[in-house]
């Protein structure tokens, strides 16, 4: 019989959970249409959640795009198409890996970041003190979090392409012995717009997922420092997972068109 | 006309209940604020102090009960008009919750700039005033809440309650974690604040010399309810069991600590 309840438990705390989430998630949505719209702390977001992540993105991108480029060299040598390297490079870092990294890399470095920062916010009692001055929070903390977050992540993932491209580009000339000029026109020529747009929209929703995952488990975090780092573990865990399994389903609904 | 609004409590609770999961905190909770009265209710911790002051406030919505701000019902408000109440109010919290992103003057300008669009030099100057008003000067303004010890951290809370001249003031266990010193200074403040404003307050503590010092009322809250309320004059001479148990901090009496929260 335990055993049953512990199922039983489990599936309602589950069913508890989902709700508590949509009812966030509508909360905000609303909010982000509904004025004040606080203009500085997005300017401020924006800064935090895209241009401070340039650099880790902008590495993980490059190292990704040259391993991409040995990989498909390895692989297209098998059946003597290792000119293919070039193609291959610009519509996997496109579509997939630009985004999929940029996401995975942002969920780890500002899910985190927002979650310690809301949760400590409300173990310290700040999230009650914003109400009590006649300020919701959820307009004030999250809105600005979620608008920075969508608008970046596009403009982050436009970059991180090119990087990962130039990474592949770096790979194939130095050391697999492409033409540089040659690499670059089957590049431009081979691309379009479509992968590149499959991409900024399957990150523009990845960067409402971190941010949403982020604000979400730092809003609920309770119970002190302890309740903070779990409320961290927790927005990170979620978030990756959320990204991925979106990935799936954006890649499917946006490669069918 | 005032003589009928005098007899309308500033703020009332009317059967408040209020439980998390199985826990029961406030079990039909009944308390009423007159106007101009400095109400310190008492009670051990995790009694539902806090969770009462929260449930006034609307940041917790109790599953049954009224209550009354002004004699109106705001249970149930939410949005512009719950904010509207909400002007109405300041409160000090007990950890001070200033936000740490903002420099000490924002912190006590808050409300003027965000609650009600003052423009910020404005907003400033004003934030300049009510630092000096709790004894801080101009230079504090500028400083981060985290350079601000406990005690300082505590009189900008003050700063920022009572810098959009609100009618009743909450606070929320003013003395907790501060030295007997700073502690007093902090009573002294409250006291020379309430008389200069002609505000209402609630508070909640258990510390039986702060609330001696800042009450003209005390209530004690045990077990969800209100079980003695009277002038503060009256505490020593109650006659009630608990009351004397909890006043003179004694381990033996009717009161049994219960360890789980």
């Amino acid at each position: 019989m335990n055993f049953l309840a512990a199922i039983g438990r489990t599936f309602l705390s589950f069913l508890a959970q989902t709700g508590r989430l949509t009812v966030f998630t509508f909360s905000a949505l609303v909010n982000c249409v509904r004025p004040p719209i606080y203009w500085y702390l997005i300017g401020q977001q924006m800064l935090r959640i895209g241009y401070f992540s340039l650099p880790v993105v902008g590495l993980t991108a490059f190292f990704t795009g040259g391993a991409l480029a040995l990989q498909i060299y390895v692989g297209g040598n098998r059946f003597g198409a290792e000119a293919v390297v070039p193609n291959i490079v610009v519509l996997g870092i496109t579509r997939e890996l630009g985004p999929v990294i940029a996401g995975l890399m942002v969920a780890g470095r500002v899910a985190a970041a927002i979650a310690a920062e809301i949760g400590t916010m409300r173990v310290t009692e700040q999230i009650d003190a914003l109400t009590t001055l006649s300020t919701n929070p959820i307009r004030y903390l999250v809105v600005p979090r979620l608008i920075a977050a969508v608008v970046t992540m596009p403009v982050l993932v436009l970059i991180a392409d090119a990087i990962g491209v130039f990474g592949g580009y770096v790979v194939a000339t130095e050391s697999l012995g492409f033409n540089g000029a040659i690499y670059i026109k089957n590049t431009l020529d081979f691309v379009t717009r479509g992968d590149v747009t499959s991409g900024v929209i399957k990150v523009a929703v990845f960067g409402f997922i971190i941010a949403l995952m982020g604000c979400y488990n730092g809003f609920h975090s309770k119970g002190g420092a302890q309740g903070v780092g779990a409320a961290t573990t927790n927005a990170v865990v979620t978030s990756s997972i959320l990204i991925l399994a979106a990935n799936y389903f954006l890649t499917s609904i946006l490669f069918s068109r | 006309m005032t003589a009928a609004m005098d007899d309308i409590p500033k703020v009332e609770l009317r059967g408040v209940k209020k439980r998390f999961g199985s826990k029961i905190v406030l079990d039909g909770l009944d308390l009423s604020i007159p106007r101009g009265e400095s109400l310190v209710v008492i009670g051990g911790s995790g009694t539902g102090k806090s969770v009462m002051i929260k449930c006034v406030l609307g940041i917790l919505r109790p599953e049954a009960g009224e209550i009354f701000v002004d004699g109106n019902e705001v249970t149930h408000l939410s949005g512009s008009r719950r904010d509207a109440v909400l002007r109405k109010f300041g409160m000090l919290f007990q950890g001070a919750a200033l936000f740490d992103s903002l420099p000490v003057w924002e912190n006590v300008a808050f409300g003027l700039i965000q609650g009600r669009g003052m423009p910020r030099s404005k907003a400033k100057d004003i934030a300049v005033e009510k630092l000096a008003k709790v004894g801080l000067g101009p230079e504090v303004a500028e400083l981060w809440p985290s350079e601000l010890s406990g005690g300082m951290q505590k009189r900008v809370g003050l700063a920022r309650a009572i810098a959009a001249e609100p009618e009743i003031i909450f606070f929320d266990e003013p003395t907790t974690g501060l030295d007997p010193i700073m502690a007093d200074v902090i009573n002294d403040l409250i006291v020379s604040t309430v008389k200069d404003l002609g505000v209402t307050t609630l508070s909640i503590t258990h510390d039986i010399a702060s609330a001696r010092k800042i009450s003209s009322r005390i209530a004690m809250l045990y077990k969800g309810k209100i079980i003695w309320q009277g002038p503060t004059a009256d505490i020593d001479r109650s006659g009630n069991p608990f009351l004397d148990q909890f006043i003179h901090g004694r381990a033996e009496g009717p009161i049994k600590m219960e360890v789980r929260g």
